[in-house]
């Protein structure tokens, strides 16, 4: 689960790091309150979507006035800012950071995450900060620092130290510098984060070290244990048929193409998209019905895969284990007839009670196209969506 | 032969009296698993399935000699489950278990470190189906019919994609010697590689199939391991060729969050690595054949 920037700096800087001094706005007129009750005369109006690479977007803008700090709220609220990292619909900003502008000396890059080849926490640094760690470990690996963290003792003063030094911190800022390292380490920890990211961390002109920028990702499965964050969820920041299948407790993942699915078992869903992909079509969604398909899961599943508009077939592939291809048969069936289903309709059932299966929707009357093995339910999807295509031309 | 479990493999069920426990108890002693009894604690003593129920797994491995344990312990509790079992010196554990806190499988792994090699106990998942040799036993969730005994020794991180697998092979009447789910998480107790590293040793398996995913490193690992070590085939399929950047496709581990995790720089490594590549996800069965003929 992703935070936004102000959300994750709160965190941080009860964990001892610093940061600009800064609140929040819903509206031009509480971003000019928000100026208003900092001191200065650099004010810095940042967009709150999830998504980096927001400075390229537009969605950070220094202002020098109050006016400015008007025009540029008014400029960012309410609309999609696309970046690399958003897809081309965008985020929609309906929340502003306005923070005190900052006299920058120095820009670094410190960041924590959960490395999955050591199975550790990894921190990971750079002296050349601002820019995207995946650009610099292109073109200049040999700028970034690594330290595996023992899982069992923690982060370390000299570890952090070590980072400090290569960062280039000077001698007088040290003792600031660790105090931030590892109030970041204990806010990942404490905390389930899966990744925290600074970038930049500065050092200031005042020769202050702050955390000029702030990204965190939480685990989702460890959420149950930690409340608060689970709260600082944002739906408008997640793609609305994925907040309908989450409320539904499944688990979909919205794309571009128009074909449909659900399928049970997330390996089998991939597998099953890249058999459409393979045929000619392009999925619209990921969707895991999860082992205990009921009738009444079963429905909510077709009712969020075609609650798209775009979808122009839909393909059920389900290999039963656990399940019963007949209680699958009868929940597509029961689905169908509730949901009145105006495109086609492909279903593939393997596994436990296959025959029974068949035979419940072959009897039901109605036009599904059934297909017996991956290869043959993704061809005649991929047909029957070719169809509607042509027959819509 | 056959890796991990066999006919006499004496097996516990943790989260014995629970509903899905016990669901997948009386599946695993139908299909003839040697099931010796289960942990729930505060229930030690009675008597659940026509089996004894212990407070602790140290009690299971005292009496009644337990080797292996399945746990279907609530997410929250899974991992403390798992360190019991390794404590109490059980050899194989498979967690089924889907949710389990990302740090809390790193403090396991790291518990788990602590034990010499050859006194440490192998876990399989959290979040898998389980593992069964065909006609032998079955630890775990998996429809157990549709496997056949033979000769493919499978690793897979999904259930239900390893279910199509042996579905296809069956068909073409190819059997499994084992086959092992390693689960979809971002940190599994045991890798491909380390499965890999059985099946070679193992006299019954001919030919190794891997069914991977996108994200994390775990294909390619064990694309360099069978290059440098194994005798025999290595075939695989990675699904997600669809999968977009950065986001995570159902299971807690499969998103690509950096280069070289995608199903398409994983598949071109792994031809690299002289692994054979399952065309699609359609002929797993297909590729497995025709490797065996050439054999």
């Amino acid at each position: 689960m992703n935070i936004h920037e102000y959300q994750a700096k709160e965190i941080l800087a009860e964990y001892g790091v610093k940061i600009a001094e800064g609140g929040l706005a819903y509206s031009a007129v509480e971003a000019v309150q928000r100026a208003r009750e900092i001191d200065g005369d650099v004010w810095v109006v940042k967009a709150q979507i999830h998504s980096g690479a927001r400075g390229k977007a537009g969605g950070i803008k220094v202002c020098r006035t109050h006016g400015e700090v008007e025009q540029a709220a008014e400029a960012l609220l309410g609309k999609s800012l696309v970046t690399h990292q958003t897809g081309p619909a965008g985020k929609i900003c309906s929340r502003l950071y306005i923070e005190a502008g900052t006299s920058i000396a120095k820009e670094m890059y410190l960041s924590f995450m959960i490395d999955r080849s050591s199975e550790r926490v990894i921190m990971v640094g750079s002296a050349q900060g601002g820019m995207e760690i995946e650009k610099l470990a292109e073109t200049n690996p040999e700028a970034i620092i690594k330290i595996y963290i023992e899982p069992a003792v923690g982060l370390q003063d000299f570890q952090a130290r070590k980072m400090a030094f290569a960062l280039n911190i000077d001698s007088a800022q040290l003792n600031h510098a660790v105090k931030t390292i590892k109030g970041c380490y204990r806010a990942l920890r404490d905390l389930d984060a899966n990744v925290l990211e600074i970038n930049p961390l500065v050092l200031t002109t005042n020769n202050e070290i702050v955390a000029l920028d702030a990204k965190m990702a939480f685990d989702e499965n460890a959420l149950f244990r930690r409340h608060k964050i689970a709260e600082l969820r944002d739906n408008t920041q997640v793609d609305n048929r994925e907040v309908a299948a989450a409320e539904a407790g499944l688990s979909y993942v919205g794309l571009d193409g128009d074909i449909g699915c659900m399928i049970n078992g997330a390996g089998l869903a991939m597998a099953t998209m890249d058999m459409i992909k393979l045929a000619g079509g392009e999925p619209a969604n990921f969707l895991d019905v999860g082992g205990g398909a009921s009738a009444e899961r079963t429905e909510k599943a077709f009712r969020l895969v075609l609650a798209d508009a775009g979808v122009k077939a839909m393909l059920v592939n389900i290999f039963a284990g656990i399940n019963r291809c007949d209680w699958i048969a009868e929940g597509v069936v029961h689905a169908v007839k509730n949901i009145d289903m105006k495109i086609p309709l492909v279903v593939r059932l393997s596994g436990t009670n296959v025959e029974e299966g068949r035979r419940i929707i072959a009897d039901s009357g109605l036009p599904i196209i059934t297909a017996d093995t991956l290869a043959d339910a993704a061809e005649k999807v991929v047909r029957a969506r070719n169809e509607v295509v042509a027959r819509e031309a | 032969m056959a890796i991990l479990i066999n006919e006499n493999t004496r097996i516990i069920v943790q989260g014995f009296t629970g509903k899905i426990g016990t669901f997948h108890a009386q599946e695993m002693i139908d299909y003839g698993s040697n099931v010796v009894g289960g942990v729930t604690p505060g229930k030690g003593g009675q008597t659940h399935l026509g089996l004894p129920v212990f407070n602790t797994v140290k009690e299971a491995v005292d009496q009644v000699g337990a080797e292996a344990s399945i746990v279907f312990v609530p997410p929250a509790f899974a991992a403390d489950s798992i360190m019991e079992a390794a404590d109490a010196g059980i050899k194989y554990c498979v967690s089924i278990t889907d949710g389990i806190p990302t740090q809390d499988m790193m403090t396991v792994k790291n518990f788990l470190r602590r034990f010499p090699k050859e006194e440490r106990m192998l876990l399989a998942g959290p979040n898998c189906a389980g593992t069964i040799s065909p006609g032998r036993a079955m630890l775990g969730i998996m429809p157990g019919h549709i496997y056949i005994r033979g000769n493919v020794g499978v690793v897979g991180r999904s259930g239900t994609l390893g279910y199509e697998a042996a579905d296809q092979m069956r068909l073409l009447g190819i059997g499994i010697s084992t086959s092992v789910g390693i689960g979809g998480d971002p940190i599994t107790g045991s890798s491909h590689r380390d499965i890999l590293e059985r099946l070679e040793q193992d006299p019954e398996t001919k030919v190794a199939l891997m069914i991977g995913e996108i994200g994390g490193p775990q294909e390619v690992e064990a694309g360099r391991f069978a290059k440098e070590n194994m005798t025999k085939p290595l075939v695989a399929y990675i699904a997600g060729l669809t999968a977009p950047e950065g986001r995570r496709m159902g299971h807690a581990g499969a998103i690509i969050s950096a280069a070289g995790e995608s199903a398409a720089e994983k598949v071109a490594i792994l031809k690299e690595l002289g692994v054979t590549i399952c065309p699609t996800p359609s002929l797993m069965g297909q590729t497995i054949a025709e490797v065996m003929a050439k054999m």
